[in-house]
């Protein structure tokens, strides 16, 4: 048993204990750092795309090193920063601290899902010594298996990032199952758990579905075997079937951990029992579910038949259903609740505005004849971004905020978390707001250039941009101050009731509880 | 984390956060079993491209696996099934305390699947010779519509090399799992390790039984 005034952060020293660590909260910080990182890398390159966008025409780049900046834009925000974030991160470091348990079932396996991460890392990268790819995010068929520069590197790098990602799925799933401690029922478990179970049944279940499909990418491209390839006797549209069952239960892998963290943020800062407790655990598990039937409104303009259209279309009104009882569940929470301002609660607040957009416009793209005029515009490009920044982003860093006394003791200034907090909903409404209107007027996604007539939404679109930019990084740099120049945190400085807070000490010891933690009431109940 | 506790259980080498001797075990046995759903995942993923392409040219399909050599593959079968009772023996053995029928049990699966990927090479090498190929490497012109014969022989090299890798990863498995029974790390209490191999050898076998019919058996 640890000695007094130790934790799991000064308990070990060096290198080695950190690099071999299998201590599930350690893991978990280092994935946070390496997600952030990868995080400010393709938020630069997005920069620079918007730079570029300020003026029709050459601005500062040429149209090729323009496709390949949004490739790599598009694949590192997807496969190594918003796929991975909140589980790997924030899961790692608080599920099993949630549950009472000493640590992940695997604890080898946790380390091995990071360095595999880290290794997909590095191949991602190592791409762009052999040629950086130009293909879109989506590798699309058969333009992939023809262009020029690495993309069996980073096709092979997805490839291996997956299998971190079915690993981190595994463990938390089995750790839910096997780890709770006594007392810890089912429905007495935070929704933040929830929330990362049916993560981690979407990465069990559609994971495997991408890697089969990166394979046959590689395959094809390589021995041309002729499974996608139209020249070949292939079918593309195969290839779009197989990618978007996968990708599409992906956005899922990303938005549910950001309804996880909010449902923990509005609960606490809310003070209040969270209202409809069940219906947002299982709205969560309805979601993983709904997320396997609705790949195929990805391809309304592909060549597939009209009746299945209309299915998929209907499947995916569907989607609304759950994702409103949550939303309608949060405000009733908040409702005579006394609310406090903090910073994690700004961008939980941020969340709910931003994603309730975001998710408003996806049902517009569901509908058949919509979908035909806004496909591959603009309007898709902003509907993305509302969900997965103004979503899962906004959630993200209120979760960072919300458990960062608990990872590091300390305690962040909170004007400056706000200020940044309001600075990234402004600079993000700016950025993308206008992309909706230029989308729906016809500007495709995509495109080097465009016409004069979006030149003063593209202006605004980009100066949002550096406004966002610049919030963003003021949002970590007051979390590195607060390192250096933080106040010591309390236990629980959120009066929050799950085990995280009320059981462990300020900053956790290693094996997170000095005694077995018995649970006798639920984790909403705040006094 | 890994350093092992005393578990009130006599010979079972209990990781310091779990609790119980049986809480490790299902945990475990839970992790495998949803592995082992990623890996019919991954299978099928090729399974739906053969569903797909088999549907759009049934005759070329017919016409293109009488290259397969039946006899072979039926070999090839039995081996893997005997290898699935083997596997089964072992863990038996471990129940019972019985180090020889642990070791011998687990050398005859490793046998079997040696023989497996033996009788696999000399399929494959004959195909090689022959020129039955995936993509632009197919040469054979013996086959009736050599343009598109090509896909079937991309879909069974893909289908059955999977697998093929699946067998070698097996095999290091199963060495791994002999290697601990010959330094007595199982016991009657403790043998989860050779449960949890064993499942992961019977999803090679079931993916076989499933290859067998759909490449060779063509109607």
């Amino acid at each position: 048993m640890s000695a007094p005034g130790k934790n799991y952060l000064n308990c070990k020293k060096g290198f080695a204990s950190w690099a071999l660590t299998l201590d599930h909260k350690r893991i978990g910080l280092m994935y946070l750092g390496s997600i952030m990182f990868f995080f400010l890398l393709g938020g630069l390159f997005a920069l620079l795309l918007r730079t570029e966008l300020l003026s029709p025409g050459h601005t500062i780049m040429d149209a090729k090193r323009y496709n390949q900046l949004f490739t790599l834009h598009g694949a590192i925000m997807v496969f190594l920063v918003i796929i991975p974030g909140i589980p790997a991160s924030l899961g790692n470091f608080a599920l099993p601290l949630m549950l009472g348990a000493k640590d992940v079932a695997f604890p080898r396996l946790n380390l091995l899902s990071y360095y595999i991460y880290v290794l997909g890392a590095i191949v991602a990268l190592g791409s762009l010594i052999v040629g950086a790819v130009d293909t879109g995010w989506t590798f699309y068929m058969p333009y992939s298996s023809t262009t020029d520069g690495g993309v069996v590197l980073m096709v092979t790098a997805a490839f291996i990032l997956g299998f971190s990602s079915i690993f981190t799925g595994l463990n938390f799933i089995v750790t839910t199952h096997k780890l709770r401690a006594p007392g810890m029922s089912w429905y007495r478990m935070p929704l933040f758990v929830w929330g990362i179970y049916a993560t981690g049944i979407i990465q069990i279940m559609a994971t495997p579905v991408l890697a089969i499909t990166l394979l046959l990418l590689i395959v094809e491209r390589v021995v041309k075997v002729g499974i996608f390839d139209p020249v070949l006797g292939g079918d593309p549209v195969l290839f779009q079937h197989f990618f978007w069952f996968y990708s599409h239960p992906a956005v899922y892998i990303m938005i549910l951990p950001g309804m996880a963290v909010i449902s923990e943020l509005i609960a606490v800062f809310s003070q209040k029992r969270i209202f409809g407790y069940k219906p947002i655990a299982y709205s969560s598990i309805a979601l993983a579910v709904l997320s396997f039937l609705v790949w195929g409104h990805h391809m309304f303009v592909s060549g597939q038949s009209e009746l299945v259209g209309m299915i998929f279309s209907v499947l995916t009104f569907l989607v609304a259903v759950p994702s409103g009882v949550k939303m309608f569940n949060w405000l009733a929470t908040m409702h005579q609740g006394s609310v406090s301002l903090k910073t994690p609660m700004l961008w939980a607040l941020g969340f709910f505005v931003l994603f309730a957009i975001g998710g408003i416009t996806g049902v517009f793209l569901g509908v058949l004849n919509v979908d035909v005029h806004l496909h591959d515009t603009y309007f898709v490009v902003a509907h993305f971004h509302y969900v997965m920044v103004g979503g899962t982003f906004m959630a993200f860093m209120g979760g960072i905020y919300y458990w960062w006394p608990k990872m590091t003791g300390k305690m962040y200034s909170e004007f400056w978390g706000a200020a940044s907090a309001i600075m990234v909903v402004v600079g993000f409404n700016l950025t993308f707001f206008v992309q909706f209107l230029m989308g729906a007027q016809g500007m495709p996604r995509r495109y080097y250039n465009y016409l004069d007539q979006f030149t003063i939404y593209h202006q605004i679109s980009t100066v949002g941009s550096y406004v966002l930019g610049l919030g963003f990084v003021m949002a970590l740099i007051t979390l590195l101050v607060s390192l250096k120049n933080g106040k010591t945190a309390p236990k629980n400085p959120w009066h929050g009731a799950s085990l995280e807070w009320t059981h462990t000490d300020a900053v956790p010891i290693e094996t997170n509880f000095r005694e077995q933690p018995v649970v006798t009431e639920g984790p909403y109940e705040y006094r | 984390m890994s350093i092992a506790k005393a578990s009130g259980v006599a010979g079972f080498p209990l990781h310091e956060h779990f609790e119980r001797p049986e809480q490790q075990v299902d945990a475990s046995k839970l992790g495998m079993w949803l592995f082992l759903a990623t890996e019919v995942l991954i299978f099928g993923g090729l399974f739906v491209a053969y569903a797909v392409y088999h549907y759009l040219h049934p005759e070329l399909f017919k016409a293109a696996h009488k290259f397969l050599d039946v006899r072979l593959g039926a070999f090839n079968t039995v081996v893997l099934l005997f290898s699935s009772l083997t596997v089964v023996l072992a863990i038996h053995g471990a129940q019972q305390g019985k180090k020889q029928m642990v070791l011998w049990n687990l050398f005859l699966t490793i046998v079997c699947a040696g023989t497996f990927l033996v009788v696999k090479y000399f399929e494959y090498s004959h195909k090689f010779h022959s020129g039955l190929l995936p993509g632009y490497y197919f040469t054979n012109a013996t086959v009736p519509s050599p343009d598109e014969a090509h896909i079937f022989f991309g879909i069974y090299f893909l289908m059955t090399g999977l697998h093929g890798i699946h067998v070698v990863i097996g095999m290091i498995v199963l060495s791994w799992l002999m290697f601990r029974a010959y330094r007595d790390e199982f016991n009657p209490q403790y043998y989860s390790p050779l449960e949890i191999g064993g499942l992961y050898w019977h999803l090679v076998d079931i993916i076989w039984i499933f290859l067998f019919p759909l490449l060779y058996l063509i109607r």
